[in-house]
C-alpha cells in the first residue's frame, strides 16, 4: 500500500474505549445499521482513491437524520472521528476513513422525498444517487444538470461534499449553483436548515460555504436541488484533430469567442482508444485528440451554434466532424466518455489529477504533462472536461508494483503542481481529501489557509469531522 | 486494484483466476448502483463491491469461510446486473463462483441450512422428483403460515407458498426422439429439455417443437439429458455440477458427431447462461474441455436461434406485452434486443418496464434461500411490470415466470408461447378471451 501521505495518528482515549463504544452505538442504532465485525470493516476501509485504506472502528448506516443526530451527538461528547461517506467513489480520498473512526454511510437513505415542478425543486435524501434524480423526474421532461461521470452511483451528499462538476456543467453549472438548500447535522447533533426553495436566503450564505467542504462542517442528511426543464434538443458532436495542441486551441478559441456550449469534453489518442473498445460509440481511431461538444437548443439553434464551432475548429486544422445519427448513438458517446475511468481498469490501474488551468494554457500544460509523464516512464490517458479546463490526466501504473506506484504519485504531484504554476488550482472538482492535502501549501499562503482552517474550527474545534483530510495535519489551530 | 498473494497461492489454478479478476476491479463503485441487494439493502457488504471486496480479503488471507463473509454472498442473487455495469470488465460471475466453491469447501452451515440445501439439490434437478415434492408441497401448504413465523423455517414456508397450485399435465415433449419438420428441413438442433420447467409447465417445450418444425428445424430430444447443473453451481457443489455439465456435454458430443447439430437449443435462460459457460467450468479437465468448449458455442438461448430464420413479418394485433429481460437473458447472455424483435415482428405491442435491470427476486433457489429480499424485489418488479398496463408479461426463464406470477394476476408466458401463438399455434391457456 502507498504510504507516502499519512493520517493523523489515531486517539488512543477512543481506541481504547472501542468495545463500550460499539455498545453504545448498539443501543443508538438498529442492528442491521450498524457494522462492527473485524471482517465486515475491510470493505469500508476505502473509496475510489484505492491506493489508500485505513480500516475504521465502526460503521454507521443510519435510516433517519435523528439517528445520524444521535451518532453525532454521542461522537462528539467522545472525541470520537466521523467520516461521512455517500457512495465512496471520491478520486482524492475523501471518504477513506482512519482507525479511531466511526463512517456515518447515507446509503440507507436514499429516497426522493418531494418534487415541485412550481418551484422546479426537488427535496432528497442526502444517499440518493446524482442519476436518480434526473430519472426520477425524467418522464415529466426535467432533470437534474450536475452530471458527474460517477452519477450512476455517487450521491447528492457527496456531490454537495466535493462541489462536483461534469461535463454538461460547463452551461449549468457546478452542484453549489444548482443547490437550493440543505437540512444537515451539527457536529453536537444539533440539526440545521440552510436556505430552501428560493434562489437567495436572507443572512449569510452558509450554503456556499458547506458546499464543497469534504464533510468537515457537517453530516448533510437532505438537500434541496435545482431541477432544469430538458432542453428541445441536444446533439452531441465528435471533432477530430492531429494534435492535443489544436485541439486545446481550439477550445480556447470557442470559449474565448463567447460560444458557451452545454460541454466540450476532450480525450487523447489512449482515451480514445480505451472508450472506444469498451463503448463502441464510433469515436474516430485515427486522430491524435478528440472533442466531444454537445450543443442544445432548437434545431435551428443547434445548426447556428454548430456552424460557428464548424467554422472555428476549421481554422485549428480539425480533421473529422460527425454528428451523431440517433439517440441511440448520442447516449453511446455519453456512455463511453463517463465509464472513461472505469475502462482505463481494462489496461492498467491509475491515478486521477483533477488540476483545473486557464483555457490558454491548456495546450502548454498537456505538452508540460507528457515530458513529466515520459520523465517518470509512465503512461497516460487525458480525458477531460476541456470546456472548464478542468484536466484529468490518468496516470497508468502497475498496483502490485510498490515503486511504480510511487513513481506515479510523484508524477502526479508534479503535474498538479504545474497547473498551480500555470495560473489553475489544484482541484476542479474531486475535492481535496487526502490526495492533494499536502500541496494546499503550494497553492494558498499560509493566511489565506488559516482563514479557511478558522472556519472548519468555528463548526468543529475537535477536529472530529473527517479530521484527516483538506488542510495540512501540521499547524491547525486547537481548543 | 493492488492484490496481495503469495506465489504458492497463485500456484491453484482458481486463485491465479480470481486475482486476474481482483486486478482489474478499479473499485469505481459503479456497481453498487445496480446491484439489487444494494438498492434494497443500502449496505455496502450487499453490493457487488462490497462482496468482491470481501471475498479478496478471504481469499488472500487463505481463510476459511466464516458467518460474516457467507452472509453476504449468500445474499448475492447471481444476476450480474453488475458485470454489465462494471465499464472495467471485471468478471465477477466466475469470482462468486469461485467464492461459492470456497464456502462449500471450508464453512459448515446451521443444520436446518444444511438440509434445506441438501434438500434442493436432491429433488430440483431430478424431474421425477420434483414432481413428487410438488405433489406433497401442495399437501403441506397449509403448513406454510405457520414455517414462515419461524425465521429459520421461512425457507421452506416459501417453498410451499412457490409451489403452483395444480399440477401442470404431463407432455411427452420431453421424451426423447426426433422430431420431424413440418416443410422442407432448413436445420437440426437439440433441445434441452431441462429439469424444474417441464414439470413447472411443459407448454414452453411444446410451443418450441411446434413452432421450429413449422418453419423447418428438426428437433433432437437427446436420450439421457439432465440438468444443465446451474442449480447445483450456485450452491457452490462443483464436483455435482460438474457432473451434470459433463453428462449433458457427453450426449450432446454425440449428436453432433451423428447428424450434426446447428444448435443446442435453450428455453430457460438461466440453464443458458450455465451451459454457455461449460467450456469455462471445464476447462481443467483435459478430457472434457474441448467437447465442453464446442457445445458452449451451440448453446443458443430460443430467440437467438430464432432470429436467424428469418421469421415473417405479422399484422399489429392489439396485445400489449410487458417484455420482462431476465437477468440470466440481459446479463448473463447479453441478450437484449432479439426477444423483443421477435415479438414485435409477430405483431405485438411490447413495452419496457422501468428499472428493467433490476432482478425479480426469483435467481434460481434465491426465493426459497432469501425469502425477504427476494419479497422485496418481487414487489417492485410487479409495480414496475404493472405500471406499463400491459395485458401479459412476456419472458425468457421459468423462474422469473413462477416469481412473478405469484405477485401478480397479469398472465405471464414465455416469450415461444406467444411466437407459436402468433405463427400459427394454439392459443395459450393462459390468455383470456377470444
Ligand atoms: C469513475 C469516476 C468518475 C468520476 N467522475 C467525476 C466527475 O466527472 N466529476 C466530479 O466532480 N467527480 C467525479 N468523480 C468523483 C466522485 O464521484 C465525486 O467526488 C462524488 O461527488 C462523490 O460522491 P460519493 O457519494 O461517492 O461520496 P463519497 O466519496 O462517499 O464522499 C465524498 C466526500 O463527501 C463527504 N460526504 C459524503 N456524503 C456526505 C454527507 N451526506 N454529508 C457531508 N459530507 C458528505 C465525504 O466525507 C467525502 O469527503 C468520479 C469518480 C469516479 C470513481
Ligand atoms: S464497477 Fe467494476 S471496477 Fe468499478 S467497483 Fe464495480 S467491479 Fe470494480
Ligand atoms: S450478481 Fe447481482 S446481486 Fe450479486 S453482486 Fe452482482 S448485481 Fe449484486
Amino acid at each position: 500500500m502507498a504510504d507516502t501521505i499519512s493520517f493523523l495518528k489515531p486517539r488512543e482515549a477512543v481506541l481504547s474505549r472501542r468495545a463500550a463504544i460499539i455498545a453504545d452505538l448498539t443501543e443508538l442504532l438498529p442492528p442491521e445499521c450498524l457494522v462492527h465485525e473485524a471482517r465486515e470493516l475491510v470493505p469500508f476501509e476505502t473509496d475510489a482513491f484505492v491506493s489508500y485504506r485505513r480500516l475504521p472502528m465502526a460503521v454507521a448506516l443510519p435510516k433517519t437524520t435523528a439517528q445520524v443526530a444521535a451518532v453525532m451527538k454521542y461522537c462528539n461528547r467522545y472525541g470520537i472521528p466521523v467520516v461521512p461517506r455517500g457512495a465512496g467513489t471520491s478520486l482524492s480520498g475523501g471518504a477513506i476513513p482512519q482507525e479511531d473512526a466511526v463512517v456515518l454511510g447515507l446509503s440507507k437513505m436514499s429516497r426522493i422525498l418531494e418534487v415541485d415542478y412550481a418551484n422546479r425543486t426537488a427535496t432528497v435524501q442526502a444517499g440518493v444517487t446524482n442519476l436518480n434524480i434526473s430519472e426520477a423526474v425524467g418522464i415529466d421532461g426535467f432533470f437534474y444538470a450536475p452530471d458527474p461521470s460517477s452519477q450512476l452511483a455517487c450521491t447528492i451528499g457527496g456531490n454537495i461534499g466535493m462541489n462536483s462538476g461534469g461535463a454538461h456543467c460547463l452551461k449549468y453549472g457546478v452542484t453549489t449553483n444548482n443547490l437550493l438548500g440543505v437540512k444537515m447535522v451539527l457536529v453536537d447533533g444539533t440539526v440545521i436548515e440552510l436556505g430552501g426553495k428560493h434562489l437567495d436566503a436572507a443572512g449569510y450564505d452558509l450554503l456556499g460555504l458547506v458546499c464543497g467542504s469534504e464533510g468537515q462542517l457537517g453530516i448533510v442528511t437532505e438537500a434541496v436541488v435545482r431541477l432544469i426543464a430538458k432542453p428541445e434538443g441536444a446533439r452531441p458532436v465528435l471533432f477530430g484533430f492531429d494534435t492535443s495542441e489544436h485541439a486545446g486551441a481550439c477550445v480556447a478559441d470557442i470559449i474565448g469567442s463567447g460560444i458557451i456550449p452545454v460541454a466540450i469534453e476532450f480525450m487523447d489518442k489512449p482515451a480514445i482508444e480505451i472508450c472506444e473498445a469498451f463503448a463502441h460509440a464510433g469515436y474516430p481511431l485515427d486522430v491524435e485528440a478528440l472533442l466531444i461538444v454537445e450543443v442544445e437548443g432548437s434545431e435551428a439553434e443547434m445548426d447556428a451554434m454548430l456552424k460557428a464551432i464548424v467554422e472555428i475548429a476549421g481554422r485549428h486544422g480539425v480533421k473529422t466532424v460527425r454528428e451523431s445519427q440517433s439517440a441511440t448513438e448520442a447516449a453511446l458517446i455519453w456512455k463511453g466518455r463517463k465509464s472513461a475511468f472505469g475502462a482505463t481498469g481494462r489496461i492498467a490501474d491509475y491515478i486521477c489529477m483533477d488540476g483545473t488551468v486557464p483555457l490558454g494554457k491548456l495546450s502548454y500544460v498537456l505538452n508540460k504533462t507528457s515530458e513529466i509523464i515520459d520523465r517518470f516512464g509512465l503512461r497516460v490517458a487525458n480525458v477531460f472536461h476541456a470546456g472548464d479546463g478542468n484536466m484529468h490526466p490518468l496516470i497508468l501504473f502497475n498496483a502490485n508494483d510498490p515503486e511504480d506506484a510511487a513513481r506515479a504519485e510523484e508524477a502526479g504531484n508534479e503535474i498538479l503542481k504545474l497547473c498551480v504554476d500555470a495560473g489553475g488550482c489544484l482541484t476542479g472538482e474531486h475535492g481535496v481529501g487526502i490526495e492533494k492535502r499536502d500541496l494546499m501549501r503550494h497553492q494558498y499562503s499560509e493566511a489565506d489557509l488559516n482563514q479557511q482552517m478558522a472556519v472548519r474550527y468555528a463548526f468543529d474545534e475537535d477536529w472530529i469531522l473527517n479530521p484527516s483530510k483538506v488542510f495540512p495535519l501540521d499547524g491547525r489551530p486547537t481548543a | 486494484m493492488q492484490t496481495n498473494f503469495t506465489l504458492a497461492q497463485l500456484a491453484d489454478p482458481h486463485v491465479a483466476e480470481s486475482e486476474q479478476i481482483l486486478r482489474r476491479c478499479v473499485h469505481c463503485g459503479f456497481c453498487t448502483a445496480t446491484c439489487p441487494t444494494y438498492v434494497t439493502l443500502g449496505n455496502e457488504l450487499d453490493s457487488p463491491r462490497g462482496r468482491i471486496y470481501l471475498i479478496k480479503d478471504m481469499l488472500e488471507n487463505g481463510r476459511p469461510a466464516d458467518e460474516e463473509v457467507v452472509t453476504h454472498i449468500d445474499r448475492c442473487l447471481s444476476c450480474l446486473a453488475c458485470v454489465t455495469t462494471c465499464p472495467s470488465g471485471v468478471d465477477y460471475m466466475h469470482l462468486v463462483d469461485h467464492a461459492r466453491i470456497h464456502i462449500e469447501n471450508t464453512y459448515r452451515r446451521p443444520l436446518i441450512d444444511r438440509l434445506i440445501r441438501s434438500l434442493l439439490a436432491a429433488v430440483l434437478p431430478y424431474p421425477a422428483r420434483f414432481r413428487i415434492a410438488l405433489g406433497l408441497a401442495r399437501l403441506g401448504r397449509p403448513f406454510a403460515p405457520l414455517l414462515n413465523r419461524v425465521p429459520a423455517l421461512k425457507p421452506l414456508g416459501a417453498m410451499l407458498d412457490l409451489a403452483p397450485k395444480s399440477t401442470a399435465r404431463v407432455s411427452d415433449s420431453a421424451n426423447p426422439g426426433i422430431r420431424a419438420p413440418e416443410i422442407e428441413k432448413r436445420g437440426r438442433v437439440a433441445i434441452l429439455s431441462g429439469c424444474a420447467q417441464p414439470v413447472l409447465d411443459p407448454d414452453i417445450n411444446d410451443a418450441t417443437l411446434r413452432l421450429l418444425a413449422r418453419f423447418g428445424v428438426e428437433v433432437v430430444v437427446p436420450e439421457g439429458e439432465g440438468c444443465c447443473g446451474a442449480l447445483v453451481h450456485h450452491m457452490g457443489r462443483e464436483e455435482q455440477a460438474l457432473d451434470f455439465a459433463r453428462r449433458n456435454v457427453d450426449v450432446w458430443t454425440r449428436e453432433i458427431d451423428n447428424g450434426g447439430l446447428d444448435a443446442i437449443i435453450i428455453t430457460a435462460s438461466g440453464c443458458g447462461t450455465t451451459i454457455k459457460d461449460y467450456g469455462h467450468m471445464l476447462r481443467l479437465d483435459p478430457a472434457y474441455a474441448d467437447k465442453a468448449a464446442r457445445v458452449s458455442n451451440l448453446a443458443k438461448d430460443i430467440t437467438e436461434y430464432l432470429s436467424t430464420l428469418d421469421l415473417p413479418r405479422l399484422e399489429p394485433k392489439r396485445l400489449n406485452v410487458a417484455y420482462h429481460s431476465a437477468c440470466s437473458m440481459q446479463h448473463g447472455q447479453k441478450i437484449t434486443m432479439a426477444p423483443k424483435n421477435l415479438l414485435k415482428a409477430a405483431g405485438f405491442t411490447v413495452r419496457d418496464p422501468g428499472e428493467g435491470h433490476l432482478c425479480c427476486g426469483s435467481a434460481g433457489t434465491y426465493n426459497i434461500l432469501q425469502p425477504d429480499i427476494s419479497a422485496q424485489l418481487k414487489a417492485r418488479k410487479v409495480r414496475n411490470i404493472e405500471a406499463t398496463k400491459a395485458d401479459v408479461i412476456a419472458t425468457g426463464n421459468i423462474g422469473c415466470i413462477t416469481q412473478i406470477a405469484s405477485g401478480t394476476a397479469i398472465p405471464i408466458l414465455h416469450t415461444v408461447e406467444l411466437l407459436d401463438w402468433a405463427y400459427g399455434g394454439p392459443k395459450p391457456e393462459k390468455i383470456p378471451g377470444r
